[in-house]
């Protein structure tokens, strides 16, 4: 008897996958578990949210989004792809917060013939060695955004610098891309553990930073090291004697709790990005606005790509009249990226990576009293990534 | 006796649907469920192994996943030289290799730590298995080369005459065929006399050295033995999902493995199998219904240590309390 | 090496391992007296957080939340221990280990739903957030200085406790013989529930003072648990004076190695290896102390007498 319980269980998940009306189905893989599960959150709002704001419809073809769970580890994201890829047969794989996550997930989808469309993620490889046909980014590659900071650092005179960083693909992508233009020097670097188990508590790297004398220090840490970072950086006291410059730290996410919490010393801190909410332009406007009337707080960047992605998507969908099996005419599609970005208009270079500014912004107060940031200049005009010359694609 | 044939049967009946099912998903076009089956099988092979010392013989490793750690970047390292070169003694895509290198690694691993780790008893013993997998976790992220925290992808599966791995059902079959055997050979042990010592070391350790043996020596030759064959489910799994990384080895996969052993029935031969099935079947049921499907996944975990007692082979045979 | 640098780096690893001394000493009075191992301790660190982070907001000041938390944290310990680690005392370890694993998914999954997966930053009043002076040159932030105290005092406090108040006494029989106690007329199920939910105080409590510093954080008691049992292990089960000295130990190690030994690696490797290896090694120089000391004493620096 006992048997049958296993058999009736894996005849419930088949009944699931019965054949559906014509639309068009898409996989997003974000991070729905862990405490890094509010990116994901932020990024599935971002993602209905494009849903609902092109009615639902892609040209003829409904909008069907299935959303897997990488659980932060790359095994998890490997597996979550593999489901959506084999079992959803889904068309579109779009997400990836985590580089890692993204290089572990690559070969499943496009093996199986499927796009890719990163929604955060820009590892190194992927935009050089392992760039692929049917791989595309809306959001940037790794290196750009420190790229970008890097140079603010050279503007302001800033003549040496203290590096903190986490020990992951990402982490030393973004190390690379500061040192790549930054040209003082280099006090003092760290490398922390990062994924499950990371280090939240930096007291022994604050002291070296401290003891280096460096003119600034420079930092990544996404989701919550972020604000846990920015508020030792307070308590050290270190804000009026190493000024801080932060790449995707400051967000959406951390802004609205270290204001709950107070921490101001955040006020005034310098961040490049391609992004930023308070962008001019009218497709920007609608999703901030949006996003803050429905959940209460501005969006992240995260949310602003996955936005954008959905978008993508709907430009190569329109472009084949909804013939999903017209790869060659989606793929040409996307490669115009012919649809209204909430960034403004970009090109993708040879390696489907963007070319696009990048500003530099500044966290304020806005007009209701609530912490968001600014675009203070443009730093980079049609910036391209540079390891597109190490990729084949023409 | 009735329920000693009872159970037999159910034994029987598990294992041929193993075989028999996959394939039937595979043709159906259901190619995931093929997929989850192989994960399945790959990670029974682990949950036989480690049952060989928790079950059989009472040593309550925690650190079973370094095991599987340890022979997944056999396979792994040596393809990535093999693919970018450097290192050229180890560089090679031949199966054979890899297998040996994972069985040989993970034995003197085993080897080496069970000779600390045996020294200890109790929850001393549960620690220090914890302990020496972390090491092996901490290690692999310190290796840069092979792409530390981030994980390295595994470009190309392990080459064996004949048999092809990147067809998933011939990697069905082959993890399949293995699991058998590897229940064969863990049967085997326990109805030797070998077997006999480390269930009565297990029992009564006192009274088995009274009788002239060393119980150290035989529980490290089986501890050897457990992670050897965890080892090769680790190359196993490293070519099933392409991709390694030190997360596979992390102490919370070391738990589940545990459960996969005491949910099915600790020192039952298939009770290890029964466990990884509904343990994996479950986590794939829930998680597909809602995000926080750990909850009730939790709550099933501590009701069944609570009130299962002998695991699920125990109520199979009716032995449950 | 900088002399002060070098002292600055004593006083995180000395503060580092009081904070795990806080969370290891709960779980040594639980593992040694009641001979239960609670995997899903991390989990009350975790709650003691949350609880106090949600309340510091409400109540707007940093410390009547911890005054208000603690009580609070004794009661999720007390309901704990009353509906699920009170049917495990008998069983094995094994047992033990698998149930409180499970539980750890449970508290971690109800804290997500509770309070979001976004964790909660704390504030904290502004006498406790800048920073003192101790010596020239030695300047410290002033709430790291309150984790060293109250860390110190809850030790002495442990101290007097087990060593000697009749309480400490009932439990160090509780420990080494049950059957004597019952049989002086003391009700042992409701000592051993006030020991966990001390246990879990304990917890709470060491969550409450890291989360100014991080955040309340989901997971975040899954990433000091193992620590935490490292401490127990090297110190030696069931002592408090074992758990305080293997605790620092280990707070000294770990924050040492991950100032100094990127530097030592540069000697023999390329500065691009050494930056990238250290944080690993050090994180490992805990596990390799650990696995040494129980080859040579396997029962740990200070183990209990009876047993």
């Amino acid at each position: 008897m006992r048997i049958l319980l296993p058999v009736t269980l894996v005849a419930a998940l088949l009944a699931g996958t019965a054949a559906q009306a014509a639309e068009v189905k898409i996989g997003f893989v974000t991070t729905l578990t862990t405490g890094a599960a509010v990116i994901g959150k932020d990024q599935q709002n971002a993602v209905n949210l494009a849903v609902e704001h092109m009615g639902g419809k892609m040209g003829d073809l409904d909008v069907n989004v299935i959303f897997g769970d990488d659980g932060f580890k790359p095994e998890t994201g490997k597996q979550a792809t593999d489901k959506l890829v084999k079992q959803d047969d889904v068309t579109f794989v779009a997400g990836y917060i985590w580089s890692h996550v993204l290089l572990a997930s690559r070969k499943s989808a496009l093996d199986s013939g499927k796009f890719l469309i990163s929604a955060n993620a820009g590892p190194s490889p992927i935009a050089g060695k392992l760039c692929h046909e049917n791989f595309f980014s809306t959001s940037w590659q790794n290196d750009q955004t420190p790229m970008a900071m890097g140079e603010v650092l050279n503007q302001q005179g800033v003549k040496s610098l203290y590096i903190m960083a986490p020990n992951y693909a990402a982490g030393k992508n973004m190390v690379a891309g500061v040192e790549h233009t930054f040209k003082g020097e280099i006090k003092g670097k760290d490398f922390t553990k990062w994924g499950k188990g990371a280090q939240l508590d930096f007291s022994a790297e604050l002291a070296k930073a401290k003891a280096s004398g460096a003119e600034g220090i420079f930092v990544f840490y996404p989701g919550k090291a972020g604000g846990a970072f920015i508020k030792q950086y307070q308590q050290a006291g270190l804000k009026d004697i190493m000024p801080l410059y932060t790449v995707f730290t400051v967000d959406g996410i951390s802004l609205p709790k270290l204001q709950a919490a107070n921490f101001e010393g955040v006020l005034g801190s310098k961040t490049t990005q391609h992004w930023d909410p308070s962008l001019d332009n009218a497709q920007n406007k609608r999703f901030v606005a949006d996003f803050k009337a429905k959940h209460g707080s501005y969006p992240t960047f995260y949310a602003s790509q996955a936005y954008d992605s959905m978008f993508l998507i709907k430009s190569a969908v329109e472009a084949v009249d909804g013939d999903l099996t017209d790869m060659d005419g989606m793929r040409a599609a996307m490669k115009k990226a012919n649809y209204d970005s909430v960034r403004g208009k970009y090109t993708y270079g040879n390696n489907h990576m963007p070319i696009q500014n990048f500003y530099l912004r500044e966290v304020v107060k806005d007009d209701d009293g609530n912490w968001t940031t600014n675009v203070v200049k443009t730093v980079y005009e049609a910036h391209q990534d540079p390891y597109a010359k190490d990729c084949p694609l023409e | 006796m009735m329920q000693k044939l009872k159970s037999g049967w159910v034994t029987l009946g598990i294992v041929l649907a193993l075989g028999i099912l996959p394939p039937v998903f595979l043709w159906s076009g259901q190619a995931f469920y093929m997929d989850l089956a192989t994960r399945l099988i790959i990670l029974a092979i682990a949950a036989v192994s480690l049952n060989l010392i928790l079950g059989f013989g009472g040593l309550v490793s925690f650190g079973h996943a370094a095991f599987i750690g340890i022979g997944a970047y056999c396979v792994g390292i040596p393809t990535y030289h093999a693919t970018y070169g450097e290192f050229g003694a180890i560089a090679t895509y031949s199966g054979l290799f890899q297998i040996l290198l994972a069985v040989t690694a993970a034995a003197l691993f085993a080897l080496i730590t069970g000779m600390i780790c045996l020294r200890t008893k109790g929850v001393y013993f549960i620690m220090i298995t914890m302990a020496f997998a972390q090491m092996v976790f901490y290690l692999f992220v310190s290796l840069e080369a092979y792409g530390g925290d981030d994980g390295l992808v595994i470009d190309t599966r392990s080459e064996f005459p004949l048999i092809n791995l990147d067809d998933p059902l011939q990697m069905y079959l082959f993890s399949y065929a293995s699991l058998v055997a590897a229940l064969l050979i863990v049967r085997t042990i326990i109805r030797s006399r070998f077997g006999a010592v480390l269930r009565g070391a297990k029992d009564n350790n006192e009274r088995v050295v009274t009788l002239g043996y060393n119980t150290y020596l035989y529980r490290l030759t089986a501890y050897v033995i457990s992670g050897a064959i965890c080892g090769y489910a680790g190359a196993l799994l490293g070519n099933f999902t392409t991709f390694i990384s030190p997360e596979m080895m992390d102490w919370t996969r070391s738990g589940e493995l545990m459960f996969m052993v005491i949910l099915g029935g600790a020192g039952t031969t298939l009770g290890p199998v029964l466990g990884s099935l509904i343990f994996i079947l479950v986590e794939e049921v829930l998680s597909h219904f809602t995000i926080y499907w750990h909850l009730p996944f939790g709550i099933m975990l501590i009701a069944i240590v609570l009130f299962v007692r002998g695991g699920l082979m125990g109520l199979v045979s009716g032995n449950a309390n | 090496m900088d002399a002060a640098l070098f002292f600055i780096q004593m006083f995180n690893g000395v503060q580092l391992g009081l904070l795990l001394f806080l969370v290891a000493s709960g779980l040594t009075l639980v593992f040694g007296i009641l001979d239960f191992v609670n995997l899903a301790h991390g989990s009350l660190y975790m709650i003691g957080a949350f609880v106090c982070a949600s309340l510091t907001l409400l109540t707007g000041n940093f410390l009547w939340a911890v005054l208000i938390a603690l009580p609070i944290t004794a009661v999720v310990g007390f309901f704990i221990e009353r509906i699920v680690v009170r049917r495990l005392y008998h069983r094995s370890h094994l047992d033990q280990v698998l149930a409180t694993f499970g539980l750890i998914l449970v508290l971690d999954t109800s804290a997500h739903l509770i309070w979001g997966p976004a964790g909660i930053a704390v504030p904290l009043p502004a006498w406790l957030d800048g920073r003192v002076e101790l010596f020239s040159g030695f300047v410290v932030p002033s709430f790291r200085l309150l984790i060293i105290a109250t860390g110190l005092v809850i030790a002495a406090g442990l101290f007097w406790l087990v060593n000697y108040t009749r309480l400490g006494m009932l439990i160090r029989a509780g420990a080494s013989n049950r059957t004597m106690v019952s049989a002086l007329g003391i009700d042992i199920q409701t000592l051993f529930t006030l020991v966990f939910a001390l246990g879990a105080v304990l917890a709470g409590l060491a969550g409450m003072l890291i989360s100014p510093i991080t955040e309340a954080s989901i997971g975040m008691g899954g990433e000091i648990i193992i620590t935490a049992f490292v401490v127990i292990i090297i110190g030696g089960i069931g002592s408090m004076k074992g758990a305080f000295i293997a605790a620092i130990i280990i707070g000294l190690i770990d924050t040492m190695g991950r100032s100094f030994l990127d530097d030592l690696f540069k000697i023999v490797m390329s500065t691009e290896a050494a930056e990238t290896s250290a944080p690993a090694v050090s994180a490992m120089l805990i596990y390799i102390l650990m696995a040494l000391i129980l080859a040579l004493r396997p029962q740990g620096l200070f183990p209990p007498k009876v047993r």
